[in-house]
């Protein structure tokens, strides 16, 4: 109790413990060294915000917390008092509720199963399912978290499910609440809704703990910021006596441009120009519908939108992966659309980094050499048309690693073994190695790290500069903003509209919600 | 129209006991798969049993030794099933097939060696036979019509086929309103949600293959002491097989499931008293007439698959990273 380490880290709140402690918390997963003797504690009634990079340790750090891993050493307080938390039970029964970054519900239940699951009270579920209705009618009352006790979950969309995470916590009698990534599928609208249910859930007393990596969520929300790096705390400060600069630096253990610099554009010719596009999917759904737009050489035209409206299935039908049921795809005039045909796209000067790399982009168990050249292994370049000349294969994807800065530049190593960020390198190297004249991007930096994130903002600009037409998708608003020179947002298979990009975020993100300006906006 | 009468009752007594078998098997599957456990190894347990009920009545002289001992044996394959599945994360349908393959073959073994007629047991007499029970008023109202035709139908059936039939709406009742069927259904949908709920997976597919392999050794003592007397070789003639179509037939749903179960029996009912019909003066060879069940199986199978949707985690082991 009396740990000088800790004691320096109380937080106002007058002499209470705090709600969390976490005191010399290490763990390993085989070579990988995830917690490095992290000590943080937690005030009672604060939003508590964790940041870092990814792999930084973060959600390590709090599925510790919650008992879903074992601490190789260390010792968990809640409330002044060592816990032992074995198992997500344990964390429960101290308090611990946990909103995972990939929701914990059970798709085809109700909300109300879905809320007694593991807190049924007894041996028939009738009695429970009662008192989750009461429960939940006030916890709606309370918090403001309105959801049909009796929808089936899988039917419900991502912000209400995110709900029903928050309230399956809550009836089983949270005072503190973990947030992994809590906003990453939520519009920016709906991530502030979230943000007034913490505030308020906070004023009533409760502890929150959001893990994120992003940077202007933890100036908006929280009280008090913890950075991690490498497995290690670095810092905990108060968030309103530090700067958004200030923690990327912290992040990244050097300082950052969190800003793109960016020069004027010089459009030139229209390259794609893509004509009222339609395409239905098996069930017959229109998921793009009337789209069109054009991109012309050396600009980017970035494509906003919450996730799973409609922008994946577009970025397929450019690549040739889908086939348009109307509509038409034009390259430089040349219908493209009815193709279909990667390889041939691909000739004709499409370059496709696509959105998920490990599933599409790379082949996980190849060599990186071997991955390196998906796509060009027919080139002669590379060998006869019956064998690959090894050497030669070799020789390219080491030239690509230098010009990316891929590292280990090792090109035997399997493709699995790169991190997130270089993997990305690998697959942009191998995509833009042949002077596309488009280049069609997915989440160019998902799931990278904030120093690859730099990097491949700073290809992406000079791939621009030097005249190629660029079509970006990604669900980074931030990135979108900073990259694109026109903005079309994507709501349910359409595009909203056009902006340019130093449109408020507000404005974009009324768009991404499906609101038109002059449609009546929601009450938020 | 005393005859079809006659006949009508016939076939639907027969209808239901054939379904027992099925109906159990199903209701294993059913708890297994909906788990997250998939059990292609039903038939092989059901074998076990029917091994294991008959040689125990034989040794031991009583027919409820001989129960326990196959569900004791079904169990046994289960866990096997189980610590492959659950605990070593094994493909579960390679263990499956395995269970199917050594039971086949140990039976075999076993009773050749214990005793010496080919693999098969010594008939059992009917002191060590789960006999037909006759229902009350039976005797005094087996002629009278309509009335009649309801005992013969329901009426003469063993303690086995009983229990059976109360075993489904028990069932039911189990896996949509007790905590244990919500958990269980929740860890067949997704364990994780289970796991975060501080609730075991490994424990509840545990208990859901221990509930299966007491469903398939009560199903195999069933072949083997009550509706034939003593173990042949295959006997189980792929009912495990056809209970597994039944349960992809009734959308992992309980009552589906017992209707599933009963057109199947129906099916295998109405091909033995088919068995000598002629077509056109040409008699249809047996051979074509025992195909019937298995063809119409197939038949209805690819025509309904299209809408049923498996509990979305079966087959998948769990492990805690994603």
């Amino acid at each position: 109790m009396d740990n000088p380490s800790v004691r320096h880290e109380k937080r106002p709140g007058g002499d209470a413990p705090p709600a969390v402690e976490l005191i010399g918390i290490d763990k390993r997963f085989g070579p990988v060294h995830a917690n490095r003797n992290v000590s943080l504690a937690i005030g009672k009634g604060s939003i508590h915000g964790i940041i870092g990079e990814n792999g930084a340790g973060k959600s390590t750090l709090m599925s510790i917390l919650f008992g879903f891993y074992a601490a190789d050493a260390g010792e968990i307080r809640v409330n002044g008092r060592k816990v032992d938390i074995k198992s997500s039970g344990d964390a429960i029964a101290q308090g611990i509720g946990m909103v995972h970054q990939h929701f914990m519900l059970v798709e085809p239940f109700s909300v109300l199963e879905n809320v007694v699951l593991g807190a049924e009270g007894g041996a028939l579920i009738g009695p429970a399912l009662g008192r989750a209705r009461s429960v939940l009618e006030r916890l709606a009352r309370d918090y403001e978290l309105d959801v049909d006790p009796d929808a089936i979950v899988g039917t419900l969309p991502v912000g209400l499910q995110q709900r029903v995470e928050i309230l399956k916590a809550l009836f089983k009698g949270a005072d503190v609440l973990i947030l992994d990534e809590p906003t990453g599928v939520l519009t920016p609208n709906e991530a502030d809704h979230l943000f007034h249910i913490l505030r308020g859930l906070r004023d009533q007393g409760k502890t929150v703990i959001i893990i994120t990596h992003k940077l202007n969520e933890i100036m908006a929300v929280t009280d008090r910021v913890s950075v991690m790096r490498r497995g290690e705390l670095v810092a905990t400060v108060d968030t309103k006596d530090t700067s958004a600069a200030a923690l990327a630096e912290l992040m990244v253990g050097r300082s950052v441009l969190l800003e793109v610099e960016k020069g004027e554009g010089h459009p030139g010719a229209t390259v794609l120009a893509v004509d009222h596009l339609t395409w239905h999917d098996g069930k017959g759904v229109a998921r793009v519908r009337d789209v069109s737009f054009t991109v012309r050489a050396g600009e980017i035209v970035g494509i906003a939108g919450v996730s799973g409206n409609g922008q994946s299935e577009l970025l397929d039908l450019i690549a040739g992966l889908k086939r348009p049921s109307q509509g038409q795809i034009l390259l430089d005039g040349q219908e493209i659309g009815h193709l279909a045909d990667p390889a041939r796209l691909r000739e004709l000067g499409v370059a496709h980094v696509p959105e998920d790399r490990q599933a599409r982009g790379l082949i996980m168990t190849f060599e990186e050499c071997e991955s390196a050249i998906l796509g060009w292994h027919n080139d002669p370049a590379l060998g006869s048309s019956l064998w690959l000349d090894r050497e030669r294969v070799q020789n390219r994807a080491k030239a690509d690693m230098q010009a990316f800065d891929v590292r280990p530049q090792d090109c035997h190593l399997k493709s699995a073994k790169f991190s997130g960020g270089n993997q990305q390198k690998i697959v942009l190297a191998r995509e833009i190695g042949r002077d596309p004249k488009l280049l069609i991007v997915g989440q160019p930096t998902r799931g990278v790290d904030v120093g690859a994130i730099e990097f491949i903002h700073r290809r992406l600009i000079e791939l621009r500069d030097q005249g190629k037409a660029i079509l970006l998708v990604s669900v980074e608003l931030d990135e979108i903003r900073s990259l694109s020179d026109r903005i079309l947002v994507m709501f349910a298979g359409e595009i909203m509209g056009e902006r340019a990009p130093e449109t408020d975020e507000r404005e974009l993100g009324l768009l991404m919600a499906g609101v038109r300006p002059g449609d009546k906006p929601e009450a938020a | 129209m005393m005859d079809q009468l006659q006949l009508i009752g016939e076939v639907l007594a027969s209808t239901i006991r054939l379904s027992t078998p099925l109906i159990l098997c199903c209701l294993a599957g059913l708890w297994s798969e909906r788990s997250g456990i998939v059990d292609i190894g039903l038939e092989g347990k059901m074998l076990a049993g029917a091994f294991a009920a008959a040689a125990g009545a034989i040794f031991f002289q009583s027919v409820w030794i001989g129960l326990a001992l196959a569900i004791l044996v079904s169990i046994g394959f289960s866990l096997v099933h189980g610590y492959a599945a659950i605990a070593q994360n094994g493909n579960q349908v390679v263990s499956g097939v395995a269970i199917n393959m050594l039971t086949a073959g140990l039976a075999l073994v076993l009773g050749n060696n214990w005793f010496h007629e080919g693999g098969r047991t010594p008939p059992l007499p009917d002191t060590l036979r789960f006999m037909p029970l006759t229902l009350p008023g039976d005797a005094a109202l087996h002629q009278v019509p309509v009335v009649g035709l309801f005992y013969q139908v329901f009426s003469g059936h063993s303690l086995l086929t009983y229990l059976t039939f109360s075993l489904v709406p028990l069932s039911a009742w189990a896996m949509t309103r007790t905590r244990f069927g919500l958990r269980l259904r929740a860890a067949g949908e997704n364990p994780h949600a289970v796991d975060t709920a501080g609730i075991s997976v490994s424990g509840l597919r545990y208990r859901a293959v221990l509930i299966a392999g007491v469903l398939c050794g009560i199903a195999g003592a069933f072949l083997s002491t009550s509706l034939a007397a003593g173990f042949i070789k295959d006997m189980s003639a792929g009912r495990g097989f056809m209970a597994l179509a039944a349960l992809i037939f009734a959308n992992w749903r309980t009552w589906p499931a017992l209707w599933a179960c009963l057109l199947f029996g129906f099916l295998s009912a109405a091909g033995n008293v088919l068995q000598g019909t002629t077509v056109g003066g040409v008699p249809v060879p047996v051979q074509f007439i025992n195909m019937l069940p298995y063809v119409m199986t197939v038949v209805l199978l690819a025509g309904f698959i299209g809408k049923s949707i498996p509990p979305k985690a079966s087959g998948l082991p769990y492990s805690k990273d994603r």
